[in-house]
């Protein structure tokens, strides 16, 4: 089922800010998908529409065909794992995880092996009578998680769930969290502010800004073909060039004048008029450092400039270059320098290049 | 290394200050002495004149009847009002406020004789209900203070948690919010209790004939020196009785 969730036309206002604004896109059964943005920018007051817990001013939710949009959330079929965990103090493990079945009424049988078997996936249960407050934070997470799918909702809500946790369990968890979507194979949503976090949990993402919805798609495609520069600056590190379209040479291809750097060719994504201004993109590691001018094909974008700082990272180094008005930032891997590229030094004259289809034309925001 | 002496010294200091009045009372209630000026000797005769004294425990078992009442009164209507207070700001919560804040910074002379004046007023006639719609009126206070207290640790995404796991409204507050709340409610509610066994201002404005509270009684015996060593066995059996209570008190807050 490709249209599982629909968010059809949401807006949602509180006082003057539009928290939502018009944002539309689906989701498919059993699908991990995130939703991207910075603080304040509608995704967990989306999430909350979602839940039950805000209701849109206008616009549609629904879940496997049903009209959710007005349901309390007692009645959804959606289930959330809280930020903070909310898990229930005064209850033990065990029973924060039969809070759900009990309030539907399930036979007592099926609640205990509900919550065993619950408590047996997310590898809790020799801490079935603890309380919440004796769990490390890792530990709490894994009980909401088993608290939320036990009740095998259609759609489980993640609401920043590595948020609160340091960087090593972050990283045990995100393996976690996959392998257990893999296992019950409930379509998963989270929402987080972490581009690393969004693009390792989910196959699909919704970037968001100011309440509107900038980009659907797979991590490598928002990485690789970004449509805004938000997105392309949001998701990983990129250069940026404000130029406008001078000349066709190929079909699919654009040259860009860019004041004080030169006219490099890259791929037009999609219609591009000439003399149109427009921003171009070209990510850190996409671009080549050498001492003589490449020579390989005349249709790589070379430029010149001087190395203004270095920082070592072990695995990469990151160029800081200086050319004229413009500050490029350049990464490279150590293996790629016996490939003819030099290993320049601070203040060194280089060459700049990258390959055509290496840059990519994005969107002028609020074009003024 | 040698410590100051000081702050021992102090807090054994105020250990004195505070409870040599009570010692000596309760060693009185055994004393043989009927003016308690030298010891005579050990006796319980002063808890046997006790026992037979019945206009004692009838004050005791009216006031025990009061006290319950009023706290548990105080207890329901002071968390509906911590509730409310917490959840919803409009001037006319500031004024709630006010009104909830106002028994307890006021002197008790003024509140009692408002309220009997009010009675009066009214046409109400002073008794057992006067007594204890007075004593609602600060207890209601104390509930609300200490019940508002723990809402504020009260962290509401249980109550969102709870509903979106299926439980309705009334369920999540049945089910969360009230069973994290019970310990404040009933700190609460023992506050209010030895506040009102204890009250003697405002019960004197507003009882009655035939509603002679054990504070009113007591102070009645003291007016003749025969009686003294008797409410000194009384005031031995409540000092004890308060002890108990106070410690039950203090870690139900605690475990809150």
């Amino acid at each position: 089922m490709d249209d599982f969730l629909v968010i059809d036309h949401i807006s949602k206002s509180f006082g003057q800010q539009r928290a939502v604004d018009d944002v539309s896109l689906t989701v498919r059964q059993g699908e991990a998908f995130s939703l991207l943005g910075p603080s304040g920018c509608g995704k967990t007051t989306l999430l909350r529409m979602i839940a039950g817990f805000e209701r849109p001013d206008s616009g549609r939710i629904l879940v496997a065909g049903q009209d959710i949009t007005t349901l309390p959330p007692e009645q959804r079929p959606v289930n959330t794992v809280f930020q903070n965990y909310a898990l229930f103090p005064h209850l033990s493990v065990w029973e924060n995880v039969a809070f759900g079945l009990r309030m539907s009424r399930r036979p007592r049988e099926e609640i205990r092996s509900g919550v065993d078997r619950m408590l047996d996936l997310v590898r809790l249960s020799e801490h079935a009578r603890k309380r919440p407050a004796q769990l490390s934070g890792g530990q709490r997470q894994r009980v909401a998680i088993a608290r939320a799918l036990v009740n095998r909702p259609q759609v489980l809500l993640l609401d920043e769930p590595l948020a609160a946790l340091d960087l090593k369990l972050r990283q045990h968890m995100q393996m976690e969290l996959n392998t257990i979507h893999e296992q019950v194979g409930t379509t998963f949503i989270y929402v987080t502010h972490d581009q690393g976090e969004a693009m390792s949990l989910s196959s699909r993402i919704a970037v968001l800004n100011s309440g509107r919805l900038e980009q659907v798609d797979s991590p490598a495609s928002l990485y690789e073909n970004p449509r805004s520069s938000f997105v392309a600056s949001f998701i990983g590190d990129a250069n940026f060039f404000t130029g406008v379209a001078q000349e066709f040479q190929h079909e699919g291809y654009v040259r860009v004048l860019i004041e004080g750097l030169g006219s490099p060719l890259v791929q037009s994504n999609g219609a591009v008029s000439s003399n149109q201004p427009l921003r171009l993109m070209v990510r850190p590691e996409k671009i080549s450092l050498t001492l003589a001018r490449p020579s390989s094909g005349e249709r790589v974008n070379a430029f010149r400039g001087v190395v203004e700082d270095i920082a070592y990272f072990g695995s990469h180094t990151r160029y800081r270059i200086r050319a004229g008005e413009h500050c490029i930032l350049a990464q490279l891997q150590r293996s790629r320098f016996s490939g003819g590229e030099i290993d320049p030094a601070r203040g060194a004259e280089v060459w700049m290049s990258f390959h055509p289809d290496e840059g990519r034309v994005v969107r002028l925001e609020d074009a003024a | 290394m040698t410590r100051s002496r000081l702050p021992a010294l102090l807090a054994w200091g105020v250990v004195l200050f505070l409870f040599a009045p009570l010692v000596v009372l309760v060693v009185n209630s055994f004393n043989a002495s009927r003016f308690g000026g030298a010891w005579e000797g050990f006796t319980w005769g002063w808890y046997e004149k006790l026992w037979a004294a019945e206009e004692v425990w009838q004050s005791l078992w009216l006031t025990l009847r009061i006290a319950v009442s009023a706290s548990l009164a105080s207890m329901v209507m002071g968390t509906l009002a911590a509730y409310v207070l917490h959840r919803f700001r409009s001037w006319l919560q500031n004024v709630h406020q006010v009104l909830i804040t106002l028994p307890l910074v006021m002197p008790d002379i003024l509140m009692g004789m408002s309220l009997l004046a009010l009675f009066v007023l009214s046409g109400i006639e002073t008794g057992l209900l006067t007594i204890w719609i007075a004593h609602v009126t600060f207890c209601l206070s104390f509930v609300t203070m200490v019940v508002l207290g723990r809402l504020q640790d009260f962290d509401f995404t249980l109550l969102d948690a709870a509903r979106d796991l299926g439980a309705t409204r009334a369920q999540a507050v049945r089910k969360v919010l009230l069973p994290l709340l019970l310990p404040g409610v009933l700190a609460g509610g023992l506050l209010a209790f030895t506040l009102s066994v204890d009250d003697y201002v405002i019960t004197f404005f507003v009882s009655g004939p035939g509603t002679t509270t054990l504070p009113l009684r007591v102070a009645s015996m003291m007016r003749t020196s025969r009686s003294l060593p008797v409410i000194n066995a009384l005031s031995t059996l409540l000092i004890a009785s308060t002890f108990v209570i106070a410690a039950v008190s203090s870690r139900l807050q605690r475990r809150a």
